[in-house]
């Protein structure tokens, strides 16, 4: 398994130990350029930006940009890198990060073609790398790194590991913890779509070791059967941090998309019960309301003692 | 989006898939001289974008002049599922022997395609007992796969010869138009051992629309509908009183969750996307004012950088142009929201700093 924190953090001995370099692909881009500002401003190592067309310019007056992620890793070094593009050049974007030598992608663009998520991954796969996303709000280690379009304002630095298929949901529970004085040592947005490239279940993995985790919040929605198998790993692994679920979807009707492209109940395939009923099943409370998380999180908390 | 049947059948014909004659119409004019075409017995069928019609009356046999003129009309009257008839597929009967069930289904967990078969097909996939589940990739079938998967469901023969021949011309068209779901039920073994399709569903990846020009003639989409589009929204219409508004689709599914946990009714699901400003907040009151089912407006937003104020001046804009003369219940994460309620003091619009308590407001609210 990947090592989310060394990829994040580097490694004790590293030049750029806790601030480790990023590159932005589509910086000049309305929503990349708007995004890098605030990742700047946030906190976050940039080191380069890549617009085909623009190589030898400068965002900002500070940040290199680049014709080509070759040319962008070869002058920096940098293996994350985080993706702006429309959603139909994003395929082209993905390779040739990867290509690169790229080993975590943040895949933010909405709307990517299915094939081209499983092109992506299958490359992925062959070159060691962890992609996230894609329609994700991308990862935030609160107070350190933040790879995304999140608002900071919501997050803060802790012990408990959030993971969530929604952006603005993970936002406002995020928002709840904190304010109940629950900070947060990893979130990861899971994203949208049917195809992930990094599952509930493979950030669950992530994070599951983590020396000094102190709680596991799940944030997920109707589509798909994500949560069941999450559930079930959560049982098979013995587990045993408070985790506490929430479930989006509830009400929505069958066989209509609920603005995430994964978000679709077909039949009883993705229903909202049977997430439920398996978070049950692995003793896992799931809260009705966001702003119940915090609570229920407190209770499990005092239970384990 | 997803396919009718005779759309379906449109596709599988131009792939070489068998099927029976039919035809379809959208009036009993043209049905009439389908008829003739085709002659009778044939069975009439209701275009709908849901299953469980055959339950619902929505298949009927027809064996005469006298019989389709009573339930042509009969069966485009149907309402299933709250979905009104697209059209009428008139279809030959078949004389079969056995039913088989044969899908290229997107399997989102295992992140690849798998073929799901049965020797006992027709009935809804729920029901279906003695799948074979192959995993494939990115669709596609080689014919010895084809064989393999043929060979577990009992095929042999001729049978078999004709179940290759569907699942891989089914696997081409499912790669080439991007299908989430790809299926045959029943796919019928004829008296004469020929294999037919006898019905279909097919659903492809919307966010593959742009590279289908091909396929465009297929989506149906109400004015509304792509009007919320262009603006990049996301719009479900509903059938409740209560129109949910909120930026996130996440955030707006859980509002709606706990509007009709306290009883109220959603009208639609009405996601604006990850940001707020006062455009797109106007843009979604002026579709939801073309809604007329509707008697309040919750908005849930959470803007972490959003200015609430930029968000208020959207509501006076609306009540200012006669846009809208509903009470709209807000609640707004985010700056200056106390700015914000002052703004807007006096007007239709009440500001509450928790989602639960806009959303009571909106109940009470639609009841008097």
């Amino acid at each position: 398994m990947t090592d989310i924190f060394e990829l994040l953090k580097g490694k004790p001995e590293d030049h750029d130990y806790m601030k480790k370099g990023v590159i932005v692909q589509g910086i000049t881009g309305a929503y990349g350029s708007i995004h890098a500002r605030h990742m700047i401003r946030d906190g976050t190592n940039i080191v380069a930006g890549v617009t085909p067309g623009k190589g030898g310019q400068k965002f900002e007056g500070k940040v290199p940009i680049y014709n080509t992620m070759q040319e962008a890793v070869d002058a920096t070094n940098a293996k994350i890198s985080i993706i702006f593009v429309p959603a139909k050049f994003f395929l082209a974007a993905a390779k040739d990060a990867l290509e690169a030598g790229i080993k975590l992608l943040v895949a933010i663009p909405e709307h990517v073609p299915i094939r081209d998520t499983m092109l992506t991954l299958e490359l992925a796969k062959q070159k060691g790398a962890v992609v996230i996303g894609p329609n994700t709000p991308g990862i935030i280690i609160p107070e350190l790194i933040k790879i995304g379009i999140m608002p900071i304002t919501p997050f803060k630095a802790g012990k408990i590991a959030v993971l969530s298929k929604s952006g603005t949901l993970l936002y406002e529970i995020s928002d709840a913890l904190t304010t109940a004085g629950f900070g947060q040592s990893i979130t990861i947005g899971i994203g949208g779509d049917p195809v992930n490239g990094t599952r509930l279940v493979d950030a669950f993995e992530m994070i599951k070791d983590i020396p000094d985790l102190e709680g596991l919040v799940v944030v997920g929605e109707i589509g798909g059967d994500s949560e069941e198998i999450l559930a079930q790993r959560i049982i098979d692994s013995g587990f045993n941090k408070p985790t506490i679920a929430y479930i989006a979807g509830r009400a929505a009707p069958k066989e209509k998309r609920m603005g995430h492209a994964g978000a679709i109940i077909m039949g009883t395939y993705g229903s909202a019960e049977s997430k439920i009923s398996m978070f049950n099943k692995a003793n896992i409370p799931v809260a009705k309301r966001p702003v119940e998380v915090p609570v229920l999180l407190a209770g499990k908390m005092e239970k384990s003692g | 989006m997803r396919l009718l049947e005779f759309q379906a059948k449109e596709l599988f014909r131009e792939y070489g898939i068998n099927l029976l004659d039919s035809k379809s119409s959208t009036n009993i004019e043209e049905g009439r001289k389908h008829a003739k075409e085709l002659g009778y017995p044939f069975v009439i069928k209701i275009q709908v974008p849901v299953g469980g019609r055959g339950k619902a009356g929505g298949i009927q046999m027809c064996q005469n002049d006298d019989e389709f003129e009573l339930k042509y009309p009969q069966v485009m009257d149907l309402t299933i599922k709250g979905e009104k008839a697209r059209a009428i597929l008139l279809e030959k009967m078949a004389d079969i022997k056995n039913e088989l069930y044969l899908s290229i289904f997107l399997n989102r967990s295992k992140r690849c395609y798998t073929i799901i078969a049965s020797s006992d097909g027709g009935v809804e996939i729920e029901s279906i007992k003695n799948q074979i589940i192959k995993e494939i990739g990115l669709g596609d079938v080689s014919d010895e796969v084809a064989r393999e998967v043929a060979k577990e469901i009992g095929l042999e023969g001729k049978i078999a010869d004709g179940f290759v021949d569907t699942l891989k011309k089914l696997s081409k068209l499912a790669i080439e138009k991007e299908a989430e779901l790809a299926e045959i039920n029943p796919l019928a073994i004829m008296q004469d051992d020929t294999v037919i399709t006898l019905d279909g569903k097919f659903v492809t990846d919307d966010n593959s629309n742009f590279r289908h020009e091909e396929l465009q003639k297929y989506q149906e989409i109400s004015e509304i509908q792509a009007q919320a589009e262009k603006s990049g929204f996301s719009l479900v219409e509903l059938d409740g009183n209560i129109a949910v508004v909120g930026n996130g689709a996440g955030l707006v599914m859980s509002t709606l969750d706990m509007l009709s946990d306290n009883g109220g009714k959603p009208a639609c699901f009405l996601d604006v996307g990850g940001g707020a400003t006062t455009e797109s907040v106007y843009e979604a009151l002026t579709l939801i004012s073309k809604m007329s089912r509707v008697k309040a407006i919750l908005v849930n937003l959470y803007g972490g950088i959003v200015k609430t104020t930029v968000v208020a001046e959207a509501f006076l804009k609306a009540y200012e142009n006669n846009l809208i003369d509903l009470p709209v219940f807000a609640r707004l994460k985010g700056t200056e929201s106390e700015k914000a309620k002052e703004m807007l003091q006096g007007s239709r619009t009440k500001i509450y700093n928790s989602v639960e308590e806009a959303i009571n407001a909106a109940v009470m609210g639609v009841k008097n």
